[in-house]
């Protein structure tokens, strides 16, 4: 059994185009079913010490996910899926009012049918113990926040009763105003503050960064401009719609409280939950080993995890089995925040910007202020001596928003490169000459260097692949059977941050067989195939030597996956157990002694992630097509070349920027969550309504990576791969639609009724 | 209310008493332990719960236990042969046609039952001769019959390659 590193390790220079060709004839391995947990096939020989450089199923091959055997079969085990003796089933219900309070409660019919074991209300709700969190803090009174929030539970023998019984669950209302206007001209709009970290810490900004930034004069500058734009763009609530629903299993007898709950990390709910509950710490475990996506909807299990447990509190000796449906998902786990944003750009008679500047207005809830960085790809991508940014949020009687795929600069780059491309449109310059000739050397507010930066090369590849220089200059001169056919471009890139807090347990065995654990999420990311591949390159061993264990709280602490973090996080901490682990087997002169050695060790600071900027970069092409007569708009092909650093999988990595770059032309095409402006409930509240992009929708896409490594980020070289798929797109599809009709359509999605 | 009914899982005789309104889904999930056929949206609109009801797919949410009585179902666990894997399984795992893999069983009871549609000379919305005898099945084709499966991992374009792949040996 061979893997393509054994004697090909890929190329750092040359562009490599993962798919197909770049995995021959490999086989799975078989140490991919001993990476679950199973048990080991055979023993390896004696354990020496070889260098830790270019093993077998390390950094870079292209190995197939370690689970998919189990995932064709439907054999991989979802939260609501874990087996237990006599479940009891939980079903929420939800306010249908958008703000005051509950005034009654009438359970007896409920109570009164055969089979419901109980309601929960904020009545009789346990009282936790830490209620700070909004998130967490569900029934401990009868204030209503927003339509859709949780306000009882039925639980029964049986899903069809409980859920028929929460329709006999009486409440009433005291209703008050309802504001959901999300407008520029508001009078209460407020700058964001502590956002940071879900409200946890101090910081504008859900990622630390600050509301506003300034550089120069940027009214002197715009007012020495030769060229300028000033537009204004929106984009609508989003849901995620992770395929599985989010769901949660609780058992809490006096020997365990054990919770299967669908999530992007368990230490982090697992610390939330023990601190509302008052438990003592490791009481709770939480387990989730395979999560049917989530995007990021499920950071915030500890939401139906609480419920869950309170179900569990209610009904003792019975566990208690909760799943939201599409429709309470759209309320419940969060949305993409609308924006609305005006970019301003002033060029100098060359196309050097002089001025740039990015102010987004967003919708927060009243419930829990989440704010995005929405401005802050503007902060960093192109020079210009004068600039501003700024952050304004709205506090409405909303669902919370929440952190989504690419969040800030999923929203913020379609206005950055749409205003590029309209720059470009009016200076008659080539789009990607436009952005190469504002190509920053240094971070351009803090003056900081970048850690790795191609973005050239990705637009020169891209070019060149996609055909760039055949496109049509002037826009509505191409046209095929009905349809206008344009082309556009955008760049993209997210940055690769580093989140603290994980800590990696590493063992060798005395039959040479390697375990490495750390409480790490594969949300499909592919976790279980690429934490193997690093630990088994920092040990130097073939990866079908390593048995990897995640997804469990038991397991040493780590940081939730999102935000493009997880290898960075996770994969980092790997690295340094692994090598620390290698040093202790060559302490032992390369022997293990019957016990085996162990080792745990935390992510190790590292200075240098305080003296470069950190992020992924992209280049996205599109060809769009638009019909003349109706305007349905098609994207027939899109392309997009990255720089995400040095790739850890090629076949993971691949399906991840695919799947982002799809989400792209989602968002772009089809997804739009309407609210209703009287009630404040969003209306298309399940698939029927909001579309999200089927396979039918979706034509060629080619996904290439720049194979660099980047010098500083971590041991492996790697960036985030995550995010950076979904920027750029819209911009990219936009541009192109513009391209093909000369319609410039601000607002997302692209409907057909833009275009007429 | 309650009704004995009897069906035919993945090759296995099943007799349960279920509550009248059961979905086929429910009954496989929550009474007999068959979790391979998913719950996304138990409203027939995403495709994840989807098998083989007397050899024709379904989307198993939409269909009351009691009205399957005496039937064949058939999940992705029922088209692997234990740890052989069904040839659309196997091109799958090959092409990276999932990653949360969620959908993947929808998916991949889909894609089997497709093929036989196609194979019987079942014409579809893109299909230019709607009596053709013979459907070749371009990627076009493959990625309008497989419409009713939802993918949010957005893996579309390698499903399409691993069905494609399985068409042409």
């Amino acid at each position: 059994m061979t893997s393509p590193n054994e004697t090909n390790e890929p190329s750092r220079r040359a562009v490599l185009k993962a798919g197909v060709a770049g995995l021959g004839a490999t086989m799975v391995p078989f140490g991919a079913f001993e990476a679950l947990g199973a048990e080991p096939a055979q023993a390896a020989g004696p354990v020496t010490a070889p260098p830790a450089a270019a093993s077998r199923g390390g950094i870079g091959a292209a190995l197939k996910r370690v689970e998919g055997p189990l995932k064709v079969r439907g054999a991989a085990t979802y939260a609501f899926e874990w087996p237990v003796e006599k479940p009891a089933y939980l079903y929420p219900l939800l306010s249908t009012i958008a703000s005051g309070r509950v005034t009654s409660v009438d359970t007896r019919a409920a109570l009164a049918e055969p089979g419901v074991l109980g309601v929960l209300t904020h009545l009789n709700a346990p009282r936790l113990a830490w209620a700070d969190e909004p998130e967490v803090a569900l029934l401990q009174s009868d204030r209503v926040a927003y339509h859709g929030q949780i306000v009882g539970a039925v639980i029964a023998d049986g899903i069809e009763t409980a859920r028929y019984a929460a329709g006999l669950v009486k409440l009433e209302y005291a209703a008050e105003p309802v504001d959901v206007d999300l407008r520029t001209d508001r009078d209460d709009l407020r700058k964001p503050q502590h956002a940071q970290g879900f409200g946890q810490l101090p910081g504008d900004l859900m990622n630390g960064a600050p509301a506003d930034t300034s550089a120069g004069d940027f009214a002197a500058g715009l007012a020495s401009a030769v060229h300028r734009v000033d537009a204004t763009y929106t984009t609508p609530v989003q849901h995620h719609n992770p395929m599985e629903p989010h769901a949660a299993v609780a058992t809490w007898t006096d020997d365990e409280i054990t919770l299967y709950c669908g999530s992007q990390g368990v230490s982090t709910p697992q610390e939330l939950l023990t601190r509302a509950f008052g438990l003592e710490a490791g009481r709770l475990r939480l387990i989730s080993p395979y999560v049917g996506g989530a995007f990021g909807s499920k950071d915030f299990s500890a939401l139906w995890g609480t419920l869950a447990l309170m179900g569990a509190r209610l009904v003792p000796g019975r566990p208690v089995k909760l799943s939201f449906t599409r429709q309470q998902m759209f309320t419940l786990v969060g949305h993409r925040p609308a924006a609305i944003q005006r970019v301003r750009l002033g060029a100098d008679a060359r196309g050097r910007l002089v001025a740039i500047s990015h102010d987004a207005v967003q919708e927060t809830a009243k419930a829990k202020q989440y704010a995005e960085q929405t401005v802050q790809a503007s902060r960093s991508m192109y020079a210009a001596p004068n600039r501003r940014t700024s952050t304004r949020i709205a506090l409405l009687d909303v669902p919370i928003p929440t952190i989504m795929r690419g969040p800030g600069e999923a929203t913020g780059m379609f206005a950055l490169e749409s205003a590029m491309d309209e720059l470009a449109e009016k200076m008659g310059l080539d789009p990607i000459e436009l952005r190469l000739l504002n190509e920053p050397q240094t971070h351009p507010e803090t003056g900081q260097p970048f850690s790795s930066r191609h973005l050239k090369q990705c637009f020169e590849e891209g070019a060149r692949r996609f055909g760039w220089k055949n496109r049509a200059r002037k826009p509505r001169t191409r046209r095929k059977d009905g349809w206008l056919i344009g082309t556009g471009v955008a760049a993209a890139t997210y940055p690769s941050p580093r989140l603290p807090g994980s800590t990696a347990f590493a063992r060798v065995d005395r039959d040479g067989r390697y375990t490495v654990r750390i409480a790490a999420a594969d949300i499909g990311t592919g976790t279980w195939t690429t934490l193997a591949q690093i630990a088994a390159e920092a040990l130097g061993v073939p990866q079908n030597r390593v048995t990897l264990q995640i997804g469990d709280s038991s397991y040493p602490r780590a940081s939730s996956g999102g935000f493009s973090s997880g290898m960075n996080s996770w994969g980092t901490t790997v690295y340094e157990a692994a090598r620390a682990l290698h040093a202790a087997v060559d302490e032992h002169g390369g022997k293990v002694p019957p016990e085996g050695i162990e080792v745990t060790v935390g992510m190790p600071d590292d200075p240098r992630l305080r003296q470069y900027e950190f992020g992924s970069y992209g280049a996205q092409f599109a060809e769009v097509r638009v019909h003349e007569d109706t305007g349905e708009i098609r994207v027939p092909r899109l392309l997009g070349v990255f720089d995400v650093g040095r790739v850890i999988n090629p076949v993971t990595a691949r399906s991840q920027l695919l799947g982002g770059m799809t989400w792209g032309l989602s968002m772009t095409l089809h997804e739009e969550t309407a609210l209703d402006h009287r009630y404040g409930h969003f209306v298309n509240n399940d698939f029927g309504g909001y579309h999200i992009a089927a396979n039918a929708d979706v034509g060629s896409i080619e996904v290439h990576f720049l194979d660099v490594r980047d010098p500083h980020i971590n041991p492996m070289g790697s960036k985030g791969a995550g995010e950076i798929g979904i920027i750029g797109t819209a911009a990219a599809i936009a541009n192109g639609a513009y391209n093909a009709t000369g319609v410039r359509v601000r607002d997302l999605p692209l409907t057909l009724d833009k275009f007429l | 209310m309650e009704q004995k009914i009897t069906l035919r899982v993945d090759g296995k005789e099943r007799t349960l008493t279920v509550d009248t309104r059961t979905t086929l889904l429910d009954a496989l999930r929550e009474r007999l332990g068959v979790t391979s056929a998913k719950k996304g949206c138990d409203h027939g609109q995403c495709g994840a719960c989807t098998v083989m009801l007397d050899g024709r797919r379904v989307t198993s949410c939409l269909v009351l236990a009691v009205a399957g009585d005496g039937a064949e179902v058939v999940t992705a666990a029922g088209l692997a042969d234990g740890d052989d894997l069904h040839p659309v399984q196997k091109s799958f795992v090959a092409e990276d046609a999932f990653q949360c893999g969620y959908c993947t069983p929808g998916q991949i009871v889909s894609a089997v039952a497709m093929l036989r549609e196609a194979k019987e000379g079942w014409p579809s919305v893109v299909s230019d001769d709607l009596d053709a005898d013979r459907v070749v099945l371009d990627r076009a084709e493959i990625a309008e019959r497989m419409s009713g499966n939802l993918c949010r991992c957005a893996a579309y374009v390698n499903i399409v390659t691993a069905i494609e792949k399985v068409t042409r040996p």
